[in-house]
């Protein structure tokens, strides 16, 4: 006998809870100590596929693996599942190439203070978009059941609102204290990709600043993608291994691009580019602007190393660099 | 003390108000904005060891200036912690974190709130908002749930479109009956007109302050549903000059939220 059902939302599961499934999946993957480094665009052809459960790590526009986001469109992935897992100038990113036709949210359309993002509002009213509602703790316990290899999780928010109405989750009774609980199934992403500031060729990384729901991330998924400031030799991992967040044996791909969380904040490096952003939100409200805008700052670029030149390139990392020490420079 | 001080917004008022109900030595969860606003002037004057978190894994942060996002280098710059969003969530589950501050494009006489969508089809959308994020988390989680919002009839409605984030919910016990830990709800709601709590038997939105220059008749014009009356009702105190100028020179020198 199960647990008892006392409520149930109506949204609709865009990944299978099925501890089994990702096991299986687990023991097929081949996830040794080789050198699994590679370009981005790569990566992203070999492991991001059309329908794929898709999820990016960090929080809002801060760790957030954009120049990724950015590939993605540019190889015109299509129809995938998304977490919109306190989703920010990424989802603006994968709303602006359609990227997505279901997601599963907690935060998305807004770029918090900043406003919403015109386009991502048009995108998520059309009625294109299957949308299951959750919140941003209920998005990480999922993955945490998920990196526990479990099949749900109990939390207690959610009860007693919309919110829970049009989630997948269920209302059911604790078997110890017959206090209700809400249930979550738990989410094994298909594929997610994190920014990280270090890791070897093996896919050991490390990292600085809150660490968000990162490490569920990537022990839930059944592919990970790391993308790094830099690649550090495995002696140096070695050397210090308490301070390995993300172990090699999740990691399928490593991919060296500096400034991958441009135009995002990269905790300790360089902070967000707010005029960039703000020129995203602007070129959004018109869409003949908007288009020729995504040609030059994605469809055009070859990678983004590119896209960081047409936007200031090293002058304007170094700015940014000194906002984030919050130097007072002469200028 | 120079006249500067003796003349102050309405934004300067919300948060002066906000900041007088943290106590000192507990815990506030916030966002961006005014409650940052507000906990960092508590924090600077009645309320020294407020400790301060955001739900991305910021923790107990000396602010240099306003965090853009809830989730950025700010928000744990010279912290306690800077640790994950299972730490803050957690913390707040398990009856650690005193107060939050929450918003939303709706707010009903229960405190409950909206920030997913206006309109009646939760597909198609009138207006799609962000959803959630971690208010529906905090507010079941927090022990006193307080709301920063201006007065007027488009927020205040007799009812939501969507209901985002628990209130009292239906009113009553309804709150306890729905699973929620018992104990824990909104608290106060700051508008630029008055402060409101909630009458504890009805859980219903009740003006227990109004603000200078406002009357009772104002905050009522300007709201959707029927307000409760406090048995009596006080002026919300004025700013006082040293909350001023610690709000205009310490906290928010540039003025990105009391707009000076």
């Amino acid at each position: 006998m199960s647990l008892p059902i006392i409520a149930e939302g109506t949204g609709v599961l865009f990944a299978n809870p099925d501890p089994d499934l990702a096991r299986a999946f687990s023991r097929t993957k081949n996830c040794g100590q080789r050198n699994k480094v590679m370009s981005l665009k790569q990566a992203v052809a070999e492991f991001v596929h059309d329908g794929d459960y898709l999820a990016t790590g960090g929080f809002g526009s801060n760790r957030t693996p954009l120049a990724a986001c950015h590939e993605i469109v540019r190889q015109k992935k299509k129809n995938m599942a998304f977490a919109g897992h306190t989703t920010t100038h990424d989802f603006q990113v994968l709303c602006a190439g359609k990227t997505f036709n279901r997601v599963d949210c907690a935060y998305i359309v807004g770029l918090e203070a900043r406003g919403l993002s015109p386009n991502a509002r048009r995108y998520m009213e059309s009625g294109a978009v299957e949308v299951t509602e959750w919140t941003n703790y209920a998005l990480a316990a999922r993955l945490k059941a998920g990196a526990m290899g479990a099949s749900f999780i109990p939390v207690r928010s959610m009860m007693g609102t919309d919110t829970f109405k049009y989630s997948a989750a269920k209302l059911s009774e604790c078997p110890f204290t017959g206090k209700k609980v809400v249930v979550l199934p738990a989410l094994y992403p298909d594929v997610c990709v994190i920014h990280v500031h270090e890791a070897d060729m093996y896919g050991n990384c490390r990292f600085r600043g809150i660490s968000v729901a990162d490490i569920e991330l990537a022990g839930a998924s059944k592919r990970v993608i790391i993308t790094c400031e830099r690649l550090i030799a495995n002696e140096e991992i070695r050397h210090d291994p308490s301070a390995t967040q993300i172990p090699f044996y999740l990691v399928d791909a490593v991919c060296e691009v500096p400034y991958g969380g441009y135009p995002g904040n990269m905790p300790y490096e360089y902070f967000s580019d707010e005029e960039h952003l703000n020129q995203w939100l602007t070129a959004e409200k018109d869409p003949e602007l908007f288009a020729a805008f995504l040609e030059k700052n994605i469809y055009s670029c070859e990678d983004h190393f590119q896209y960081i030149e047409k936007n200031g390139g090293l002058h304007k990392l170094q700015a940014l660099r000194a906002k984030e020490f919050l130097l007072k420079t002469g200028s | 003390m120079t006249a500067i001080y003796q003349d102050y917004n309405e934004m300067e008022m919300m948060i002066t108000a906000a900041a007088r109900e943290l106590e000192d030595n507990t815990i506030v969860g916030v966002g961006t904005g005014a409650p940052c606003a507000a906990a960092m002037l508590a924090q600077k004057t009645a309320a020294p060891h407020l400790v301060i978190m955001f739900e991305a894994g910021g923790i107990d942060p000396i602010l240099p200036e306003m965090p853009i996002t809830v989730g950025d280098s700010r928000t744990y710059f010279k912290a306690t912690k800077a640790g994950s969003m299972a730490d803050i969530m957690e913390a707040g589950a398990r009856g650690m974190i005193d107060y939050t501050f929450l918003g939303g494009a709706q707010i009903d006489m229960y405190g409950n709130l909206n920030s997913t969508m206006l309109g009646n089809d939760h597909q198609h959308p009138k207006v799609r908002f962000p959803g959630s994020g971690g208010a529906n988390d905090f507010a079941s989680f927090c022990w006193r749930m307080m709301v920063i919002t201006p007065q007027d009839k488009r927020r205040f409605v007799e009812k939501l479109d969507f209901l985002t984030t628990p209130g009292w919910l239906e009113g009553g016990d309804s709150r306890e009956k729905s699973g929620l830990a018992p104990g824990a709800g909104p608290y106060r709601i700051i508008t630029n007109m008055a402060v409101m709590d909630f009458e504890p038997q009805s859980k219903r939105m009740r003006v227990i302050s109004v603000n200078p220059g406002y009357t009772f008749r104002d905050v009522q014009d300007n709201c959707g549903f029927e307000l409760l009356r406090a048995a009596e009702i006080l002026e919300t105190p004025a700013p006082s000059e040293i909350e001023l100028k610690v709000l205009r020179e310490v906290v928010d020198p540039y003025g990105f939220i009391i707009g000076r």
